[in-house]
């Protein structure tokens, strides 16, 4: 399976390892990721705005890439991965903006969201299927308990991202449970971490982070995992005492790779 | 601008149609940042209708909505009124000197782990 990858800025500095390792898993996998070339920062948030286009045109790049190359887009961010699945969105569904970004990028064939967007979650559960890495898993995480945290980026709006139910999702569960681990449900894996009031008001986020960590370590989590560098950065700086991880952190680990 | 002027600019950046609300309370009810505010989730979109905008404006409250979009995602009228906060908060930044963080502030925010997705993020959402 070829797919083409989106890293993001973020990937590229302050979480090299969820990179690397994403990379690793995926070729043990049997997944080839082609990195998109000259692929540009997304912006980090999506521009909510109806009238904010040339702040979505950096996705469109991308996406435009990915429809050329002729193969889904793969992202582990979900910062990225919400920019560019709503922006792909719009290119669909939005006449306006799909016009108004088209003439902006000057497009000899509009582009009107052919690509898809997934999420590196997503094309493990709907492209290689859990139970075939469970298959592959050599060290399985027997005795681990695991909590997901989902934050909002990977799930809503969930009409748009239909990553799964975004008020009950189950995906990272299922995730934890092929590698072998149990995985823990709590209170607040889907609420704000508080995001970007890291940089002026902490205990704004530690409000946030703590309910989140607190709720974890009530259903006797021994670490939490997530896919976003920002949640993990407020989770660990704010949250509290158990270890946060990327989820390609335990994958890497479970297949055993070194 | 007019007060009229200023409802019109919001209703039009937001797409959102205020009047769809049957003020159930339930966005501010979920709103993480609900104790931060001055103006809350429900507030913002009976204001917004009233045309009441320069209070919303002078407000901080719009630099405490986080668009995680949980008020979004649970109104039961599809109401968004994140994306009425994001109006209002646009409507400010994009005046003249508005901005609300501003590069050269930056670096004294900073420590060695912040990612550069909080950066872009929080220039996306506060400056102009």
């Amino acid at each position: 399976m070829v797919f083409s990858y989106y890293p993001g800025c973020t990937l590229r500095t302050k979480a090299k390892e969820l990179d690397r390792k994403a990379r690793l898993a995926a070729k043990e996998l049997g997944i080839e990721l082609c990195e998109v070339p000259e692929w540009q920062c997304c912006g980090g948030c999506y521009p909510v705005a109806k009238d904010e286009i040339a702040t979505k045109l950096s996705a469109v790049r991308t996406l435009m890439a990915a429809k050329e190359a002729d193969r889904p887009v793969v992202t582990v961010c979900s910062a990225c991965h919400n920019v560019l699945k709503r922006v792909n969105d719009d290119m669909k569904n939005d006449p306006v903006i799909s016009d108004r970004a088209n003439r902006y990028l000057q497009n000899e064939v509009p582009y009107q969201g052919e690509a898809e967007v997934l999420h590196f979650l997503e094309m493990l559960r709907d492209k290689v299927g859990f139970d075939r890495i469970a298959e592959k898993v050599t060290k399985p995480l027997t005795g681990r308990k695991i909590a997901a945290y989902y934050g909002c980026l990977l799930l809503r709006p969930g009409k748009v991202m239909a990553f799964d139910d975004p008020e009950n999702p189950t995906i990272i569960e299922d995730f934890i449970r092929a590698l072998g681990a149990e995985a823990v449900v709590y209170p607040y894996r889907n609420e704000c971490c508080g995001a970007y009031l890291a940089l002026e008001d902490r205990d704004s986020v530690k409000k946030k982070s703590s309910a989140v960590l607190n709720g974890a370590k009530a259903g006797g989590a021994d670490s939490v995992i997530t896919a976003c560098p920002l949640c993990l950065y407020n989770l660990q700086k704010c949250g509290g005492e158990i270890p946060v991880l990327y989820f390609t952190e335990l994958l890497f680990e479970a297949l055993g790779l070194e | 601008m007019e007060q009229k002027n200023l409802k019109e600019t919001v209703l039009r950046i937001s797409g959102v149609n205020p009047r769809k609300c049957m003020k159930c309370g339930k966005c501010s009810g979920t709103c993480p940042s609900y104790d931060e505010m001055e103006f809350h989730p429900h507030q913002f979109v009976y204001m917004v209708e009233n045309g009441e905008i320069e209070p919303l404006m002078a407000s901080k409250s719009i630099y405490r909505c986080l668009t995680c979009f949980a008020c979004v995602e649970r109104c039961p009228r599809q109401v968004e009124p994140a994306k009425l906060i994001e109006a209002v908060r646009l409507t400010v930044i994009r005046q003249q000197g508005q901005n609300h963080l501003k590069p050269d502030a930056i670096p004294a925010l900073l420590d060695e782990d912040m990612p550069q997705q909080a950066l872009v993020t929080a220039m996306r959402k506060y400056a102009k």
